[in-house]
């Protein structure tokens, strides 16, 4: 009897034990990502991947949603002054970043200044705009603009708007252990490994977060980020190639998630970028690059290199923003191809090359758009170049054509200024219109949504006959979750949000 | 013996030298500048020309070796391009990581190809000898990339015994440890063990036709003591050598595995400098490379000599 006692009452004491083990076990959401991100320091990080960690990292000023309009983040209320020239950012009370420092206008008059100031800062052009920052109470700031500048609260939205808690910044060292006031705080990185980040206990809005811990796994390889979630080593991952997408759908345990997306991919036409201006035709006439847009077919593109899973393109803005163009998508056109170059004094098929990235994807895209084109009166050659190299002869002109990605803004100034205005610092082609300008630099100037939309319609029009830049399609950052995880909304800007994700055992 | 290690440390200073200028010159003539691809979609001139100052990369390029090697000569490899972390502190956390899979997927190598090689070998000619040779020849023909991913779909996906990919470092949890570096080291062992096998076939069917086995089997040995005892230490010699040379292999390999596996080791690490044009990086793991060659070959003459004294008098 002694010992059966006894022996019911270890038992009881083994199962109150697991039971409490699993009662106190923790929670933990792996998320696998396309690419190691760089440096975590918000002024100067470069990585798409790295946004994915300061977003559960650091708060920011302001934030979107999922209809790209801005909500409040670190700043509850935001107004402008009659001239559009002085931002006044209303501040929430009560935050602490995590090393316990508390958050208030100084803090960001701090994060403003070193964005403008430090060396190297990734972040100046975003917010250049800016002139100075006036604390006006503990919980009041104002932004000074040089020059109006429609497009400012959209970059707090991102790493522009990031706070980092001055004192621990101050000591340097923000790359390697970043302090901010998000609801998770740095625990540790082991480069091209592992970042991990810890539940911060004193945040001022615990409730929607319910994990202990967020560790964020770099796995570059497409087919091996999907194998590890099916495998059941990650919770969710970033960017599922189109053509996986049927496994994804196919299996019960996983479910996919394909936000509106923002960025675009595109064929550049180099117009005058170059030591030697280029001559050939494509250059020189517009007649020519037009009659290379209507050569492409852009919905067979989508269907036989995406699945259908993409978006066709034939301007920047996504048709899921205020500001997209209601322009239909040209169907191909050989005739009307062939014509305009006959129209335009080209004898055909006319030889050019095409600066392809060299990945898989991208040379499938380039190997359909040369096919279309080899009817379209088009003789391209492909030149498969690596990502590095590309840049550099982007950069410097040499190329005839070029195909060129961009990741997208939540404001159409992200999406086109750089690209598009005479002296961008992303207009590889070198188009110039004056007109164009200054309806861009307008666009920029004015914060009336209606207003801004106009001139935007204006540019795109113009970009249908100069032709600088064929936009091909829209590009979604695909997520795969396991259907372990409840509650994920995918967002326009494709970053992961924490709030009210959770995670059943 | 003693002298011989010192003359072919002095001797490696020159190498080193020459290792290091051909890799700084090689990296300069590669295209893309490693600011724009820093910046990314960053491209505003300023900040362009900002970091450029900030790392001296508008320098002359013999202002830039001078300026690497002096530093380098007082153990500062500089910090990352990407991510400013000292690249020797980089290398030191990547370095073991690599070695582990190394003398792992050696290990497996050896057992695997040693015996079979050896068993072809005695049984030339057999089914046995002729089946060796074709899983010999398919080991060597398999894409690691590829056999890789076929373990992740069987072992990972399907049956769930292994993890896909990630690394544990054993003074975290040896047993984790053991099971993340398992099919890496499978997929990389099996390549290097089908290689293995051809050589150590070839080597011991020279030393089994050599007039000392015939004395042996004629004083009537026992057919596995002349095999393991006589034929093996001298057919030793040449596979030695093959394994310090399989290093180079084992590296380039190691680079495929760490990509498929997603191992945060030292070829992950050279594959993601070289993309990213981070000199810094690159440099410092071209001198450790070549300082690893360089000790990898000492250490297979001297155990060459061990092995086979009369090498001593070479």
């Amino acid at each position: 009897m002694k010992i059966c006692a006894r022996f019911f009452l270890g038992l009881s004491g083994l199962i109150l034990l697991g039971a409490s083990g699993i009662a106190q076990a923790e929670t933990m959401l792996r998320v696998g990502l396309s690419s190691d991100p760089d440096q975590l320091d918000p002024a100067t990080s470069r990585s798409y991947t790295g946004r994915f960690v300061f977003n559960a990292l650091c708060d920011r000023l302001v934030d979107i949603d999922a209809h790209l309009d801005i909500v409040p983040g670190l700043a509850t209320q935001w107004s402008w002054s009659a001239d559009n020239k002085a931002l006044t950012l209303r501040l929430r009370q009560g935050v602490v970043f995590h090393d316990g420092e508390k958050f208030d206008a100084a803090a960001v008059k701090y994060n403003i200044e070193r964005d403008l100031t430090l060396p190297g800062s990734t972040r100046k052009s975003e917010i250049s705009s800016v002139s100075s920052v006036e604390v006006v109470d503990p919980y009041t700031v104002v932004l000074h603009l040089k020059n109006p500048d429609a497009a400012l609260l959209s970059q707090l939205t991102d790493r522009a708007g990031a706070m980092l808690a001055p004192g621990a910044t101050a000591k340097g060292n923000v790359a390697a252990h970043p302090v901010c006031s998000g609801p998770y705080q740095f625990d540790s990185r082991v480069q091209q490994d592992r970042i991990v980040l810890t539940k911060f206990n004193q945040y001022w809005n615990p409730k929607p977060y319910h994990f202990d811990r967020v560790v964020f796994l770099p796995v570059p390889d497409a087919s091996v980020r999907l194998a590890n979630l099916r495998a059941g080593d990650l919770d969710l991952i970033d960017w599922v190639s189109a053509s996986d997408v049927g496994t994804v759908t196919s299996d019960s345990h996983l479910t996919l998630a394909k936000p509106t997306p923002l960025g675009y991919m595109s064929v550049v036409f180099n117009i005058g970028n170059g030591q030697n201006k280029p001559t050939s035709p494509l250059a020189a006439d517009a007649r020519v690059r037009q009659a290379f847009s209507w050569g492409i077919d852009r919905q067979a593109l989508n269907q036989v290199v995406f699945a259908g899973q993409y978006t066709p393109a034939n301007q920047p803005f996504t048709d899921a923003s205020p500001y997209h163009v209601p322009l239909p998508i040209p169907s191909r056109d050989v005739a009307k191809a062939k014509a305009l170059l006959a129209s335009a004094g080209v004898t055909s098929p006319l030889h050019v090359t095409m600066v392809v990235p060299n990945e898989p994807v991208a040379q499938q895209v380039a190997q359909v758009i040369q096919s279309m084109e080899a009817e379209a009166g088009f003789d391209v050659s492909l030149q498969m170049t690596e990502h590095a190299t590309l840049l550099s002869r982007l950069s410097s002109g040499d190329f005839q054509l070029a195909l060129s990605s961009w990741s997208g803004r939540p404001d159409p100034d992200g999406d086109i200024y750089s690209f598009i205005s005479s002296h961008g610092a992303l207009n590889d082609g070198r188009y110039s219109n004056e007109q164009v300008d200054k309806w861009l630099l307008a666009a920029r100037q004015i914060n009336n949504q209606d207003q801004r939309k106009a001139l935007y319609t204006n540019v795109v029009r113009q970009l249908q006959i100069d032709m600088p830049v064929a936009y091909l399609y829209f590009e979604p950052r695909i997520f795969a979750i396991s259907a372990k995880v409840k509650g994920f909304v995918p967002y326009p800007d494709a970053l992961l949000r924490l709030a009210d994700v959770t995670l059943s055992q | 013996m003693l002298e011989i290690i010192c003359k072919r440390l002095i001797l490696a200073i020159p190498t080193l030298l020459l290792v290091t200028v051909m890799a700084f010159c090689l990296q300069k003539l590669l295209p893309g500048d490693p600011v724009l691809a820093m910046a990314g979609e960053e491209r505003d001139p300023q900040v362009i020309q900002a970091l450029r100052t900030k790392y001296h990369l508008d320098d002359p390029l013999p202002v830039q070796y001078y300026r690497w090697l002096t530093s380098a000569v007082r153990g500062d490899l500089g910090s990352s391009l990407r991510n400013q972390e000292p690249v020797l502190s980089l290398i030191a956390s990547k370095l073991p990581v690599t070695l582990e899979l190394s003398v792992l997927s050696l290990l497996i190598a050896m057992i695997i190809g040693i015996s079979t090689g050896i068993l072809a070998a005695v049984r030339k000619g057999s089914w046995l000898d002729h089946g060796m040779n074709a899983l010999s020849l398919t080991g060597i023909s398999i894409p690691h990339f590829w056999l890789g991913m076929l373990m992740i779909l069987l072992f990972a996906v399907k049956l769930r015994w292994l993890p896909a990919s990630g690394y544990v470092p054993p003074s975290v949890d040896l047993a984790q440890n053991l099971r993340t570096l398992l099919m890496p080291s499978l997929v990389l062992g099996s390549g290097l063990g089908a290689i293995l096998m051809r050589h150590t076939r070839g080597a011991m069917l020279g030393v089994l036709r050599a007039d000392y086995i015939r004395t042996a089997k004629a004083k009537g040995l026992l057919p596995l003591r002349i095999v393991l005892k006589h034929a093996l230490r001298n057919a030793l010699v040449p596979i030695i050598t093959l394994c310090t040379l399989l290093f180079g292999e084992i590296l380039g390999g190691a680079v495929l595995a760490e990509q498929v596996f997603t191992i945060p080791g030292f070829g992950k690490l050279i594959v993601d400098a070289v993309f990213n044009r981070d000199y810094a990086v690159v440099q410092g793991v071209v001198i450790v490379v070549a300082v690893g060659f360089i000790l990898l070959n000492l250490l297979a003459d001297l155990l060459n000599i061990v092995i086979n004294p009369r090498m001593r008098r070479a």
